[in-house]
């Protein structure tokens, strides 16, 4: 008896029921259109109740609001502000209160991230205790309770100007923050400046050279000499010539405040420092786990090739902890900048607290500006993360793997 | 031989050769300073530079703390240096004065012994089930997770009952038709498209509405009669064991239907208890709440009702229907790129923009609202992390068993990859607790809200009121952050020895 073959099954057909309905077919389809119906219609609710809801309060939606008067001050504006302008104005300038907050917390955060991490792998017994008890006190407070503190006690604890702890005459450190000499510019600044990006270029260009001539005729050049050379003689030849590129004007006590010089807000000095001191405590465990990743073996056959212990660190055993290390670090560096919104307990002027605090109590537009606020936020994050994975792939190619 | 032997040694000894130092100490107090601490330049360098930085902050920190604390006092003038001249550390006193706010807010004084009730309840519930060898985890988990949250309710705002499961499912119901019905009428006024969706909505919601018709009737009669909570707790009992009867069988014995009388039993005592059918214990507003209260309902609420969002996203991360996936691809990444005060102000100002007019919602409760979807997002990527780490062969092994999905995830893969994670969602617990100091930004008063308040008292305003203040929060901080970060050593190394050679 002949069993007759069946036909094979439509390609289509299971082709169109993955596409659509996932491994589970027309089940998942059905799964699938029924999510949809509920989210469409919890959709709808919500937008027909806020609708409701601001026409009973008469509040207009719309971003009309961000070409409107502000009318308050802020503290400390790094692009050029004044009451007058618009609440788009007031939102960039909390935009870049915030990134550089950003920018100088991660760069003091994985400074002394690493520090501490080296400092856990000592071998020293006191200093591994030191990093370790560090580690725990930090990460085991809160931040906002660390930002406080700064502020509040270390800060707030700090004399009034006239009693101000100063340095050369020229540094104060009081409760109105740090005053510093503010660099004026003067006539040889431009030959500085050309002479400076010189030497930059050619310190960044250098090594790759030294590189490719290791590979041409395998003779290794000590590159750190040069660098160093070329940053400091060349700015300082450009001075001889040119004449000095700027002066200071050195910040003096006048009445009851400062007069001259720069001034370094004191939310801000603790903001960064709380941020700083914070995140480089999960730094440091993320740079120890990476160190610690790699076998021992490495910096074994690193010795018995003949590297020094420095060499093997640098081009064997780092280049692979940075593997484990650098996804997690991404990470801390997307949740210092978050944390950065933290600013507003203190009245740092930061995107959250100019925008999302006195811009939506000044204007009652709560859902346009946490909807911005939340979508800025949103966008480094993403921006970040795509930068850190592409950084990391090209780690990964360069390691061949 | 005669050669070897024909040979005078040129050199004999004589005597002893003098004794050599012994090798060094390695072991004990000496040897661990010479060989951790001393044994090059750098080393003795790295020591004296860890020597000072201990000096100059633990020696400030204890003189602080302890050497030149005042312990007793009634206000600022007892910790004046000015008063005791001498040098003034920590100001216990103010701490004294403002305990019980750090503890329980603005909770009203005579009422304060609910608080104390359910924090003695909470530490009874959770300490079997921290300790491995204590027995019934399934019971314990269960009084801890859904019977204590309910309780610890009704003991901390107080307040009572107009009625039981029946009347809330004829309510959610009729409400959910309603919506419905009103969303397909409004499509319907539409354009032709419109009217297309439009016309089938209503046309379900009408049916639906006639299949609850008798549902409603009887919440309506039960509202009428005389003593509802009552009624409608002995309807929703009968109504369940007779569920519970049908589907187990009774071949398998009667536990689960005993289980489930003894659990109804236990609602009626506890209702019968704290008379939530006349009324409750009286009203206290979650406004008056306030200091370690706030910070633990937070918390706590946070944990527990992330765990069951997490999961739930991360296995629609994992999920092969699409659209599913992409929805808690999109949820998690976007609860996770924006800071969590960002999430307590959308909470805040925008959720109820979101809610039916007539329909407010506590202060508190929006924030654990947002709480809740922020740890839930982080939560599913641990859990993903987990549900990764196992075995396909498990999941082939159970679908070649006959398993279906529910039982596959339920039964074979959660729970490994639950064991899997532990330590990382203690970690997440831990930034949730300490996550939950932002709530003092959105004018609640937890532990650091009272912190800063405190401060404001001129009673109390010393130099040395803050750093006080800062000691005695940051105390109990670090005493539950570490102690969690304690257990979850402990876990871990328990989880994992079978590992261990």
């Amino acid at each position: 008896m002949a069993i007759d073959a069946r036909p094979p099954p439509s390609q289509f057909g299971a082709r169109l029921r993955r596409a659509l309905g996932g491994r589970s077919g027309w089940k998942g389809l059905i799964a699938q259109l029924l999510f949809v119906a509920v989210l469409c219609w919890i959709g709808y609710a919500i937008v027909d109740n806020a609708r409701d809801n601001l026409t009973n309060q008469r509040i207009a939606s719309g971003f009309g609001f961000m070409s409107q008067t502000a009318g308050f001050g802020v503290s400390q504006t790094l692009i050029p502000y004044a009451e007058s302008d618009s609440y788009t104005r007031v939102f960039l300038v909390g935009l870049v209160n915030t990134l550089v907050v950003s920018v100088i917390g991660i760069f003091f955060a994985t400074l002394l991230g690493f520090l501490v991490a080296l400092g856990r792998l000592s071998p020293n017994w006191l200093i591994a205790r030191i990093a370790g008890g560090y580690v725990e006190l930090i990460r085991n407070l809160p931040l906002l309770f660390q930002i406080l503190f700064w502020y509040l006690a270390v800060l707030g604890a700090l004399p009034g100007p006239r009693q101000s702890v100063s340095v050369f005459d020229s540094f104060f450190l009081s409760n109105r923050g740090i005053v510093v000499p503010r660099p004026v510019g003067e006539a040889g600044l431009d030959g500085f400046l050309v002479a400076l990006l010189i030497a930059v270029i050619a310190a960044i260009v250098l090594p790759i050279y030294a590189r490719r001539r290791l590979f041409d005729t395998g003779k290794p050049m000590k590159v750190w000499p040069w660098s160093v050379g070329l940053l400091i003689g060349l700015p300082l030849i450009a001075v001889l010539i040119f004449g000095r590129p700027f002066g200071f004007e050195i910040p003096a006590l006048k009445g009851f405040n400062f007069a001259g010089g720069a001034r370094i807000a004191p939310e801000f000095v603790a903001l960064t420092l709380a941020l700083a001191t914070y995140t480089a405590g999960f730094i440091a465990e993320i740079v120890r786990a990476g160190i610690l990743s790699v076998h021992k073996g490495q910096m074994e056959a690193g010795a018995s090739l003949g590297l020094s212990r420095g060499a093997t660190l640098r081009l064997v055993v780092i280049p692979q902890a940075m593997r484990v290390i650098l996804p997690p670090l991404t990470n801390q560096y997307l949740n210092l900048t978050k944390n950065s919104s933290l600013a507003v307990a203190i009245g740092y002027p930061d995107l959250f607290s100019v925008f999302a605090g006195t811009t939506l109590s000044q204007t009652g537009q709560a859902i346009e500006v946490i909807a911005i606020t939340m979508g800025v936020y949103l966008l480094i994050s993403l921006i970040t993360s795509a930068l850190m994975s592409l950084y990391s792939w090209r780690i990964n190619r360069s390691m061949g793997a | 031989m005669s050669e070897l032997g024909s040979i005078t040694p040129a050199f004999v000894r004589a005597e002893l050769v003098p004794e050599r130092a012994a090798p060094v100490k390695t072991t004990g107090f000496i040897g661990v300073m010479r060989g951790r601490l001393f044994n090059s330049p750098t080393n003795i360098l790295l020591t004296i530079v860890g020597a000072l930085l201990m000096y100059f902050t633990v020696v400030p920190t204890v003189k602080f703390l302890l050497v030149d604390a005042v312990w007793t006092g009634s206000n600022r003038t007892d910790c004046l240096a000015e008063t005791l001249h001498r040098d003034v550390g920590a100001c216990w006193p103010f701490v004294q004065a403002k305990a019980s706010q750090f503890v329980y807010g603005f909770y009203p004084q005579p009422e304060r012994w609910r608080v104390d009730l359910t924090f003695a309840l909470a530490a009874l519930l959770l300490l079997p089930l921290l300790i491995p060898r204590a027995p019934a985890k399934t019971l314990n988990a269960g009084l801890f997770f859904v019977a204590f949250p309910v309780l610890a309710f009704f003991l901390l705002h107080g307040g009572g009952l107009q009625g039981f499961m029946v009347s809330w499912t004829a309510d959610l119901l009729s409400g959910l038709v309603g919506s419905l019905g009103e969303a397909g009428s409004e499509l319907a006024r539409g354009g032709a498209l419109a009217v297309g969706i439009g016309k089938p909505v209503l046309w379900i919601a009408t049916a639906l509405s006639w299949l609850i018709a008798p549902l409603v009737w009887l919440r309506d009669w039960i509202a009428a009669s005389g003593q509802p909570v009552w009624i409608d707790l002995g309807l929703t009992a009968l109504i369940v064991t007779a569920l519970v009867a049908v589907l187990t069988g009774l071949r398998n014995g009667g536990r689960p239907l005993l289980m489930t009388l003894a659990t109804f039993i236990g609602i009626a005592v506890v209702i019968a208890w704290l008379r939530l059918d006349r009324g409750g214990l009286p009203i206290v507003g979650t406004r008056q709440w306030g200091g370690l209260l706030v910070t633990l309902v937070v918390s706590v609420t946070g944990i527990v009702a992330s765990m069951p969002i997490g999961i739930a996203l991360a296995l629609g991360r994992r999920s092969t229907i699409p659209l599913i996936r992409l929805f808690s691809v999109g949820f998690i990444e976007f609860w996770r790129g924006v800071p969590l005060i960002t999430v307590l102000f959308f909470a805040t100002y925008m959720l109820p923009l979101f809610l039916p007019g007539n329909f407010t919602i506590d202060g508190l409760m929006r924030v654990l609202i947002g709480v809740a979807l922020f740890a839930g997002a982080y939560n599913a990527e641990v859990v993903r992390g987990g549900l990764n780490a196992i075995p396909r062969g498990q999941a082939e092994a159970a679908s070649a068993l006959g398993l279906s999905y529910a039982k596959t995830t339920g039964l074979i893969v959660l729970p490994q990859a639950l064991r899997h994670v532990i330590p990382g969602l203690v970690n997440s617990f831990i930034a949730l607790f300490k996550d939950t100091s932002l709530v003092s930004i959105v004018a609640l008063f937890d532990l650091l809200g009272q912190l800063r308040a405190a401060f404001a008292d001129p009673t109390w305003s010393t130099p040395t009121t803050l750093f006080t203040g800062f000691a005695f929060t940051g105390l109990i901080y670090f005493v539950f952050c570490f102690g969690m970060s304690r257990y979850s050593l402990f876990v871990e190394h328990r989880l994992n020895a079978h590992r261990r050679t």
